[in-house]
């Protein structure tokens, strides 16, 4: 039974205020995973320097939690003092004025209150939103290869969990760790001015209560952790029978599945129920030893009081500082462990920030535009040490020629694309444009000189007609729907109710690929790019749709070099020239007529295609 | 909550005991102060030492039957909680179980694995809350207030009127809280969506360097959520200092009239003690409940999305069960739509009528979206047809077992989805009892078999969330041996070879083959050479048949099918002029 729950009441409108929208907290402690960092040291001194441009606002939370602390020490003082030398004393002289005087007391402290969440809320807020900015920065000047190498889900939960985590760390943990520092020595100096034999009882007492909570959190931690792992074997599989519904209905597995399901829900059923059992059993326990706590200074102060060493309004302020004093103290346990986790995810944030990018080097800008003469000379390339892709790879495209890559999986077609845009750098060997190297040429003015169509058609959401647009930004409406025709993609938008005005769902779920492809030939007709790469562009898009394009690409095409990687062959059929990739190595080339005369691997590969659909 | 409360019923027993036990921990708690007040009164005041003695003794009594109470009400409410959760998650997953396509479109995959995790922790938390806090605090904030008006009328009656301020203060404050609070949930999902694009559309941001517009497009959402947050953290911020200082002034006030009160002799110093004490016990009852119900607004939104999950009938109703051969298959005029409606302009297919028997292979070729897919995903009832039939064997297909009818169908998917376990788990999904060389017999036969072998731990290689990556067109053949293994009299591939290149999939086509005599095959492509030998070819147009027939067939009278051919053979004439839609 607390006497004051002052402090407590504080913490709990806090939790209410600042995790407000966020997993709300019971009233009985929750408890948190433990996480370690690696260097939290080092991690705290960098959030510091991100909290830290806010100078202004954090001595305001600084000072008014201070002076919130204090004035909740001079509370049950005042009370104390107030029932001892006014009531018990039954003196009315002066009651009143000290009576104001503590209303005045509580009334500040309120404003101070309010001062420290409102400062501390945008103080949090802010840190994190320049956190936030940076990540998302630095992912856009990282590499692509660092890209393919991490799943989307776990880039994501960097910016999702662990920086939510340290905002809600900076908005929680920070103040109370301040006033809790505070609380701690305030309230020892005020209860040794009242009484030195309490204090001592106080300060024995409350800290092994503390201990043995201690201890038995340690010791629930284990089924609350046992738990977590079965809730998470029981979410990974639901979220793959979810993701595989349709496979699964296909093949009349639903029965089977249950059957899993049930194996593992019965698990986490039962471990479950003993884990709340004993983790929820925090909350009592907590309780008992606030009551016990009560208790011991209800009697002893009775008996000090009985002997006249202390009075009656000592105990009622003793009651209220033993809970002032023991609050910090769990806290002080409680919050580590929320200080550890944030650290942990603080330290993944720092992580990817401290990843090498794309070097921004100073570049050449021919004044004239590029003419589009592209030179690969003895290029070597590697995505995994040991294991060329690239295999001295020469070629020469003339400025305006149409390119054709043809060749099985795997044989490093879309590697070539990956290294002119240098999304990816070549070990040795020279790629040139205009016969400079590009290396030379900064990536940015590089790539704006490229319009790259890929087979993975990728839209935002947003309108089609944004969509587009993002091919060069200033477009006007006319310009995006001129492209768009071009595309042959305004038959299908012009079909849409909203025409280009629909609204996209996220990653163009409600188009089709072949759709999508279009939208994005679209979009790199509108950027008029010198070079132009079609990887797969059509491989989506029925045949007849895709002659129509290339009867428009033709026009487009003219004047540009292009680069065209495509399974199939009829597309490439008036390519300029024709090359065929196979491990690396160009291992024909020609036009289309002469690599048939040639009866090699095109040859070959041609025949598998067209022989039994030619009718002689 | 939303037509939870079945499911709690199982348990109505717990559900009455721990609300009990908890307001027996209520009582015992409440007492504390008043003995306290014993203590001083009779005690200090009237110099009873022994009293004092017996009182403590007393006190630590009540402390341990408030923790044995304390810990029952929790053990109590940690098995309906935790039971009722694993009820709902299974009466969940079986309804979905039963879910058709049309079903879990609606629904959206990555929703259903949120109503079933997220949403379903929410509402279990809820409960567990609910049976402890909820009746806490409430108990705590009327037993504080009896106790108070037994001590003193006068003195309880400020408490109570205070009490009943605060409560008005705290309902409208959370009233208005709630839109701000699901302002701040949108403008984080923009800043999520912004982040995810970024990520999965990197190549594009870069390819057409649009860095510096993503990072000014982002600092703005960015700034939009920031703004809001700190708005919602505000406006919450004034909360704990109002009530707070309301609540002081309460106990001033009774420190004010209680000291006049002890003056005339109307009320003991050690009451006046114990009333403080329940005082701010008042208090922080009223802020645990405001924590409270923000926990209900949350899980009263899970409650209703599970709800929604639950309530879902199912539209598709299951046939008889008989053994099916699977000779014959016919299209009926068959007509469909994805909306209900019925109305011409929604039908993806329109009109649709043809029959085959087994060793037949129909091929179906036509535009994107001409309605292909749509077309043979109505032959396992994945889904119903809008207007007409298909017959197998003569029944319709609606009135045959929908378990029955998909074992004797073989599909292979466009999305070649893989589950976690072995590459021999994943061929041997249909029939998980199947052998070795059956396993590989299939992987054989959909070329997957040397690709398999050559991996480290061969057939046991791990695949799926958790498994080696494999490129799509592996993924593709694993998919097909998936369906190869049950030799299905039926065998569907909807574009199922689109990852291949050309070399692997003559070879493909080579080795089904022989397999395909034997069964009705329907075949989706792209390409007039995938289907040049095909029985039948359905030339589909806009959800209508434009022609049907062999090649040769086609090729004389069919116009679509004139035109897709130049398209892939003809030089650049093209007969066809109509310009396609899709």
């Amino acid at each position: 039974m607390s006497s004051s729950k002052h402090f407590d009441e504080k913490k709990g409108a806090a939790n209410l205020s600042q995790m407000g929208f966020q997993q709300g907290r019971g009233p009985r402690p929750g408890e948190v995973p433990k996480v370690r960092s690696k260097d939290a040291k080092g991690t705290l001194s960098r959030i510091w320097n991100y909290v830290k441009r806010q100078r202004q606002e954090l001595i305001i939370v600084a000072v008014s939690t201070a002076l919130t602390a204090c004035l909740l020490l001079l509370g049950p003082y005042l009370i104390g003092k107030i029932m001892d030398d006014y009531i018990v004393a039954r003196k009315s002289a002066g009651f009143i004025s000290m009576i104001i005087f503590l209303l005045g007391i509580y009334f500040l402290g309120a404003v101070f209150t309010w001062i420290q969440q409102y400062t501390a809320s945008s103080l949090s807020q802010n840190t994190v939103r320049k956190m936030r900015q940076d990540l998302f920065e630095k992912y856009q000047q990282l590499p692509v290869s660092f890209f393919d190498q991490k799943t989307h889900g776990e880039l994501m939960s960097r910016t999702t969990n662990d920086i939510a985590n340290v905002a809600n760390t900076l908005n929680q943990t920070v103040v109370q760790l301040i006033s809790s520092a505070f609380m701690l020595v305030g309230s020892v100096v005020m209860m040794l001015s009242l009484s030195v034999w309490m204090t001592l009882i106080t300060i024995l007492i409350v800290p092994s209560i503390a201990f043995v909570t201690k201890k038995i959190t340690k010791y629930t931690r284990r089924y609350f952790s046992e738990q977590q792992k079965h809730l998470g074997e029981m979410n990974g599989f639901v979220q793959e029978s979810m993701a595989g519904l349709k496979v699964m209905k296909v093949f009349g597995r639903e029965a089977k599945s249950k059957e899993e399901f049930q194996v593992l829900n019965e698990k986490l059923r039962s471990v479950s129920v003993k884990a709340q059992s004993f983790s929820g059993s925090m909350g009592p326990m907590m309780n008992a030893m606030r009551n016990l706590s009560f208790v011991i200074i209800a009697v002893f102060g009775g008996i000090f009081a009985y002997h006249d060493i202390i009075t009656i309004g000592v105990i009622v302020s003793f009651l209220h500082y033993s809970n002032q004093f023991s609050q910090p103290i769990n806290q002080l346990a409680n919050q580590y462990n929320l200080l550890q986790s944030a650290i942990a995810g603080a330290e993944r944030v720092f992580e990817v920030l401290d990843l090498e990018t794309e070097i921004k080097e100073e570049s050449i800008r021919p004044k004239e535009k590029i003419a589009g003469e592209v030179v690969f000379d003895q290029v070597n390339f590697s995505y995994q040490p040991g294991v060329p892709i690239l295999k001295k790879l020469s070629l020469h495209a003339a400025p305006g020629q149409m390119i054709a890559l043809v060749g099985p999986t795997g044989a490093g077609k879309t590697t070539i694309i990956n290294v002119l845009t240098r999304f990816y750098e070549i070990q040795s060997g020279k790629i040139s444009i205009d016969g400079k190297d590009i290396q030379q040429f900064g990536k940015s003015f590089l790539r704006s000189q490229i319009g790259l169509v890929l087979q993975d058609a990728y839209v935002f959401s947003g309108t089609i007609r944004e969509n587009i647009r993002y091919g060069r930004l200033n477009a006007t409406d006319k310009e995006v729907e001129e492209a768009a025709r071009l595309a042959n993609a305004d038959v299908f938008i012009k079909k849409l109710p909203q025409g280009y005005d629909t609204n996209l769902s996220a990653e163009g779920g409600n188009l089709s690929q072949g759709q999508k492809q279009l939208l994005t030939i679209a979009r790199a007709v509108l950027a008029n790019p010198s070079i132009l790469i079609l990887d797969e562009a059509t491989s989506s898009v029925d045949t007849r749709t895709e002659l129509h394009i290339q009867e428009a690409m033709k026009s487009l095409m003219k004047g540009r070099t292009s680069f065209v990687i495509a399974h199939r062959l009829s597309t490439i059929r008036e390519a300029d020239a024709i090359l065929v990739i196979k491990d690396g190595e160009v291992v024909e080339k020609g036009t289309h007529a002469e690599l048939l005369q040639k009866k090699g691997f095109y040859a070959n590969l041609y025949q598998n295609q067209f022989s039994q659909g030619h009718v002689s | 909550m939303w037509g939870l409360k079945t499911y709690i019923k199982p348990y109505w027993k717990y559900v009455i005991l721990a609300p009990l036990f908890m307001i027996f921990e209520v009582f015992f708690d409440l007492l504390q102060p008043k003995l306290a007040a014993h203590i001083v009164n009779f005690g200090v005041v009237e110099r009873n030492f022994q009293l004092i003695k017996q009182t403590g003794w007393l006190m630590v009594l009540v402390a341990a039957l408030s923790l044995v109470t304390g810990v029952g009400c929790n053990f109590f409410a940690s098995r309906v909680s935790q039971n009722f959760g694993a009820d709902i998650r299974e009466a969940l997953y079986t309804k979905i179980q039963t879910f058709s396509f049309e079903n879990i479109d609606t629904f959206k995959t990555g929703s259903l694995i949120t109503r079933m995790t997220n949403d379903v922790v929410q509402v279990q938390n809820f409960v567990q809350t609910a049976l402890q806090g909820l009746v806490r605090a409430p108990s705590l904030l009327i037993g504080s207030v009896v106790m108070a008006l037994f001590i003193n009328i006068r003195l309880g009656l400020i408490l109570l009127g205070t009490t009943v301020v605060l409560v008005a203060v705290l309902f409208i404050l959370i009233k208005y809280s709630y839109p701000l609070f699901s302002q701040v949930q949108e403008k984080l999902d923009a800043v999520n969506t912004k982040m995810q694009e970024n990520l999965a559309g990197i190549r594009v941001v870069k390819a057409f360097v649009r860095s510096d517009y993503e990072k000014k497009q982002f600092a703005h959402v960015n700034q939009a959520y920031t703004g809001i947050s700190i708005k919602a953290a505000r406006f919450m911020a004034v909360n704990s200092p109002i009530v707070t200082l309301i609540m002081n002034a309460c106990l001033v006030g009774i420190l004010l009239y209680g000291g006049n009160l002890v003056w005339i002799d109307l009320i003991q110093v050690g009451d006046l003690v114990a009333f403080i004490n329940y005082v701010v016990q008042v208090l922080s009852s009223l802020l645990m409940v405001s924590g409270i119900l923000v926990n209900v607004s949350q899980a009263n939104v899970s409650a209703w999305r599970i709800h929604q999950v639950l309530e879902t009938k199912p539209n598709m109703e299951d046939g008889k069960a008989a053994p099916l051969r699977a000779q014959h298959i016919a299209f009926n005029e068959v007509g469909f739509s994805y909306s209900a409606s019925s109305q011409a302009k929604d039908l993806v297919l329109r009109d649709v009528s043809f029959e085959a028997v087994r060793g037949d292979t129909v091929a179906i070729i036509g535009a994107t979206g001409s309605g292909k897919s749509t077309l043979v995903q109505l032959v396992p009832r994945l889904y119903d047809v809008t207007s007409g039939s298909i017959q197998i064997d003569g029944q319709d297909i609606r009135s045959i077992e929908l378990l029955e009818l998909r074992q004797k169908i073989g599909m292979v998917l466009q999305d070649s989805f893989l589950f976690t376990g072995s590459i021999k788990d994943n061929i041997a999904f249909g029939k998980p009892d199947a052998t070795q060389e059956e396993v590989e017999m299939a992987a054989k036969i959909a070329m997957a078999h040397d690709f398999i072998t050559k991996l480290a731990d061969g057939y046991d290689t791990k695949v799926g969330q958790k498994g080696v990556n494999l490129s799509g067109g592996q993924k593709q053949r694993i998919a097909i041996a998936r369906a190869l293994l049950i030799k299905p009299p039926i065998l569907i591939f909807d574009d199922s070879t689109s990852a291949l290149d050309l070399g692997t999939e003559k070879q493909l086509r080579q080795s089904l083959k022989d397999l395909m005599k034997n069964n009705i095959t329907f075949l989706i492509a792209q390409r007039i050479s995938s289907v040049i030998e095909a029985e039948k070819i359905l030339v589909l147009e806009e959800g209508a048949i434009a022609g049907i027939g062999t090649h040769q067939e086609l090729l004389e009278t069919c116009a679509v099918y004139q035109a897709i051919y130049m398209s892939q053979f003809g030089k650049q004439e093209v007969p066809y002029v109509k310009q396609q839609t899709f």
